[in-house]
Parts: C-alpha cells; structure tokens; sequence
C-alpha cells in the first residue's frame, strides 16, 4: 500500500464499489461520497491527494465539488462523458486529468500517481480534444500568442497521446525524456486552464463556468 | 364556395356540387336561416381527409372559383333588382349589417379546424395578414356605418370615448384573471412537453437498453458476447444522447465511426475513435475510410488486442490516420502472401488517390497503420 490517498467521488454506489475493488491496495481510499455536498465534507475532512471525480453528479456535478472544496488535493476527472464541453469544464475548473471509465486498472494507478505528483493526465479523448480546440483556425482571433496556442513540440506529444501512446511510448518516439513529456503535456493543461482561445471559452461557456 | 360545405352536403349525398350551391344561394336570397345553416355545418361538419384525388386542385380550383363567382354574380344581380323593385330595404341597418356579418366571417374563416391547431403557433405569414386586415377592416367600416348613420361623425367620438371607458373597465376586471389563464396553460404546456419527452426517453431505453439487458442475461455464459452486445448498446445510447444519429455517408466523421462500430461487431473487440476536425465525404476520403477499415479488420483479426486506438486528424491540407494495436504485432520480413496481400492493398489504395500508408510493427509491440494524404503527396504523385 503506497500512502497516496484517495477519495471516489461518484453517484453509483455500484461503480465507487468497482473502483474500490480494483484499486484498493494500491492506493489508500480514505472516503467516498455520492453527490456534491457529502463530496465536499469528505474531501475537507480528509485532505486526500487524489479526488476521483464524477463529471455527472446530482447538484452540480464535479464542477461545482471542485469550487466549493478546499484547496489542496488534485482531481482527476473519471467518466463516461464524451462531450467535449463536459471534460474542457472540468478542467477549466481545476481537474489535472481526464481519463474515461473504462480504464484499466493498472492505468487507473498510474493516472492517480502521476496526477497525485502533481503531472497532469490526458486521455486520447482528451488529446483530440485540445488539439481541436487549439487546431490552427484563423477565424479566431489570437489574444495571447503564449496561452491559446501550442508549440511544436507539444502539439506532437498530444498526437500521440491521442494515438493512444501512453508517456514512455511518447518519449521514446519523440527521443526525450518521460520528464519532459510530463512537462509538455502539463505546460498544455496550463493553457487549457488559462486561454481563453474562443473555442474554449465556447465550451466552457456552455456550461457558464464564465 | 367558402369552406366547402356545399361540397362536402354533394359528397355525401353524392349530387353534383352545383345543385348544392345553387340551392344554398337561393336559400340565402330568400331567408337568413340559411347562412346560420351554413355557418353551423361549416363548423361542425367532419374535415375531409386528404386524398388522392386532390392532386388536380389546381383545376378543381379554377372551376370553384368560376362557380362562386357566377353565382355570387346572380345573387348580386337578384339583390340590385330586390333593392330596384323596393322589395329589400338598403337604407337603415341592412348594409352595415352585411358588412358586419362579412367581416366576422372572413376573420372566422381563419379559425376553423386545420388552423385552429395551428393557431398557437402559426400567426404569421402575408395571407394571415391580408385577411385579418380585410375582416376587421369590413367590421370597422360596419360599426362606423352604425355609429354614423343616426348621429354623424360626432357619434364616433362620443360612443368611442364609452367603449374606451367599457374596455378599460373590462381590462381592470378581467385582465388579471386572464393573465393567470394564460400562464396556467403555458405552465400545463410545458408539462405536457416534458411528459411527451419522458415518454419518448423511455419508448427509446425500452427498445434498446432494456432489450440488450435481456439479452445479456441470456447470453451470460459467452464473455465475447456479453462484450460484444454492451459495447454496441453503449455505442448506440451515446449517440442517441449526443444527437448525432448521422448516417455514415454524410461526414468522415461518420464513416470512420461507422467503420469502426462494424468491427467491434463482427471481431468481438473495442474500437476507441478519437477525431480532430471533419469534412464532408470526398473521393480521398472514401479512400481513407477504406483503407483504415481494412487496417481495422488486420488488427482485430490478427494482433489478438482487445483494444484498437483510431486517431484521425483532418487538417486544411492534410489528412492522417493511425489506426494502432497492441497486440502481437508482426515480422515485416516474414508475413506470409495473404497478409502482404493486404498490406498492398492498403497501400495501393491510398497510393491511387495520391496518399501514402506506412506500417511500424515488431513481433510484441503491436502494430501502427498510418495513413496520411496532403496536397503535396498529390501534386508528386
């Protein structure tokens, strides 16, 4: 057992319970919640590492349990959703990562460790994602040429993260360190954090998180 | 002639539309109980239903208006030599009473069945207007004519000024009562929409979800199956929810995914799409979609993964696609002909239209298809 610890953050009583499953052991689950405000109270009671959230929650959803808890654990966004609106909300609202609920586990560990590091987690979803958002349209004017634009390097690590390479595979093909793999691909969730590059301010928008 | 009463008393007595008319029209000359005759029929006689014989209306029309106007004319005729004669008084209310009646009934004539449904949401449109504008034109003219008949053009204002008074009256009395009428029956409105949603939501999880669980129960012995069945009714909902039930020819995005659902169904396995940008279907990437279907069908074929990534990213000039494994992988050096046949396939496809595919693979490191097109490879090739 390492010490990260962990609380599930989720409305299926029956799926916490499969995520406990599989990676209790491995990590140390301290507490699980079902809506918004248990969530809350867990998380500031427990001060966790990780917080494995739900996008989709009655009261708000994941959004709403990252603005109201206290600063200091990291999220990692865990869902079915597809929508592109759903998962750049979240992280806009805070989340280091986004990884479907299919996920194995053994990548699940890896993405709680890595998140719990302070890195940040992208799914392929997520890597097409930001690379269509940030896809070099001209219809949108660039307001910040550092924040709503990637850089070479980076738009390639997200292409083959979006290929379905995990960060050793990247590295490789790419002859850099995992460490500065890391870096690329947390220097790209600064930017989805921060710009305010129109198509995602549209879809955060949508979800009135301005 | 006016809502088709006359041919809807023929039809069912099955007489020509003429007599009807005829018989109406004289009836009218001689007592006003056959207007209110009519208008009762009008409104109450069953609509029509729409059949095929209908498709000549514009001839049917033509000789409808023919007839209304003849007869119209010998009524005309009939009431100028009445008036002539002496017979019928014009002088006094007559006129304005005409003029009253016609109004309501053009205005009326807006409201009966097929528009009355409408009626909510249909109040617009130029031949709206002109008749809204005709009828409470003719019953403006009538109530002057009223008004000025015994008191002149004073009278307008005096009895203009008590409606006025009677109206505002009327308003502070009735007009909160009204308001909350109205919003009561948006409010119920609403609540019927949202019951008709529920019901279809439901009618759509009936018919698909609960469906595959049965299914699933009965087939719980048979892993790939069970996979199988959850994935494609995972697939379905998805896209059922997101409103994109395209249909596979319109979009690349379309197609690729449709390609894609067709070989989680046939080899029992997952494929995970994920899509930057999109374009309508071209020539290339008809191509592109075939070619990557075929690398699809390799790898679940041949890799023994459970998984296949799919990332396609269109650009303004140029198109990738990774079509990537992990499952066995293979010695380039040492396919036997049938899958070197295929890889020749693939390539020669993209080659044809212009593109390129190369294939990175080593025994146990999966297998990566990469297909990409741009209009530099065109212009060489």
């Amino acid at each position: 057992m390492t010490n990260t610890s962990v609380v599930i953050v989720d409305d299926h009583a029956m799926f916490r319970a499969g995520v406990r499953a599989e990676i209790e052991g491995r990590v140390s689950i301290v507490g699980e919640a079902g809506d918004v405000e248990d969530a809350v109270a867990v998380i500031n009671e427990t001060h966790p590492d990780v917080v494995l959230l739900d996008v989709h929650m009655p009261g708000g959803g994941g959004v709403e349990v990252i603005r109201k808890s206290q600063a200091g654990p990291h999220f990692l966004a865990l869902s079915v959703s597809d929508a592109a609106d759903d998962v750049i909300a979240i992280i806009r609202a805070g989340a280091r990562g986004y990884v479907t609920k299919n996920i194995e586990s053994d990548a699940l560990c890896d993405a709680i460790e890595r998140v719990a590091g302070g890195d940040a987690v992208f799914s392929p979803r997520l890597a097409g994602f930001v690379l269509d958002a940030f896809a070099g349209r001209m219809d949108a004017p660039v307001v910040d040429e550092e924040l709503d634009s990637l850089s070479e390097r980076e738009q390639e690590v997200m292409r083959l993260i979006a290929r379905g390479y995990a960060y050793k595979e990247v590295a490789k093909e790419l002859f850099i360190s995992v460490k500065t793999v890391e870096s690329h691909v947390s220097s790209v969730l600064r930017k989805l954090q921060l710009s305010n590059r129109y198509e995602l301010a549209r879809w955060a928008s949508d979800r009135r998180l301005i | 002639m006016l809502a088709g009463v006359c041919a809807g008393i023929a039809e069912h007595l099955s007489i020509p539309v003429l007599w009807v008319r005829v018989v109406f029209a004289l009836g009218i000359l001689l007592n006003g109980v056959t207007v209110i005759a009519y208008a009762i029929l009008w409104r109450f006689m069953p609509l029509a239903t729409p059949t095929g014989q209908y498709q000549a209306s514009s001839e049917r029309r033509r000789n409808d208006l023919i007839q209304t106007a003849a007869i119209g004319s010998v009524l005309a005729g009939v009431a100028i030599f009445l008036v002539a004669n002496g017979t019928l008084d014009v002088s006094g209310y007559t006129v304005p009473v005409a003029l009253l009646v016609g109004g309501i009934a053009v205005v009326w004539r807006l409201v009966d069945d097929a528009t009355m449904n409408s009626w909510m949401t249909r109040t617009s449109g130029p031949g709206f207007l002109v008749r809204l504008a005709i009828g409470l034109g003719l019953v403006g003219l009538a109530i002057v004519s009223v008004v000025t008949f015994e008191r002149g053009f004073r009278g307008i204002l005096e009895i203009g000024a008590a409606f006025l008074i009677a109206f505002l009256g009327g308003v502070l009395l009735i007009g909160p009562w009204a308001m909350k009428l109205r919003s009561d029956l948006v409010a119920e409105r609403i609540s019927r929409a949202r019951i008709q949603e529920r019901a279809d939501v439901a009618d759509h999880l009936h018919d698909s979800v609960l469906q595959t669980l049965a299914l699933l129960q009965k087939n719980a012995h048979d892993p790939a199956y069970v996979v199988t069945a959850a994935r494609r009714q995972e697939r379905e909902l998805r896209s059922w929810l997101l409103g994109q039930e395209a249909d596979s020819g319109s979009s690349f995005g379309a197609a690729i995914r449709s390609a894609a659902a067709e070989v989680e169904d046939t080899y029992h396995v997952s494929v995970e799409v994920v899509l930057v940008g999109d374009a309508a279907m071209n020539d290339v990437l008809t191509t592109i979609v075939a070619a990557a279907r075929e690398a699809l069908v390799n790898a679940a074929k041949h890799s023994q993964a459970l998984t296949i990534d799919v990332f396609a990213e269109l650009q303004p000039t140029r198109i990738d696609v990774f079509v990537r494994d992990r499952g066995q992988g293979f010695d380039p050096e040492k396919v036997d002909a049938s899958r070197r046949g295929i890889d020749e396939s693939i390539k020669a496809r993209m080659k044809r239209h212009g593109g390129e595919a190369s294939i990175q693979t080593a025994i146990g490191e999966g297998t990566e298809v990469h297909l990409s097109w741009s209009n530099e490879t065109r212009e060489e090739a």
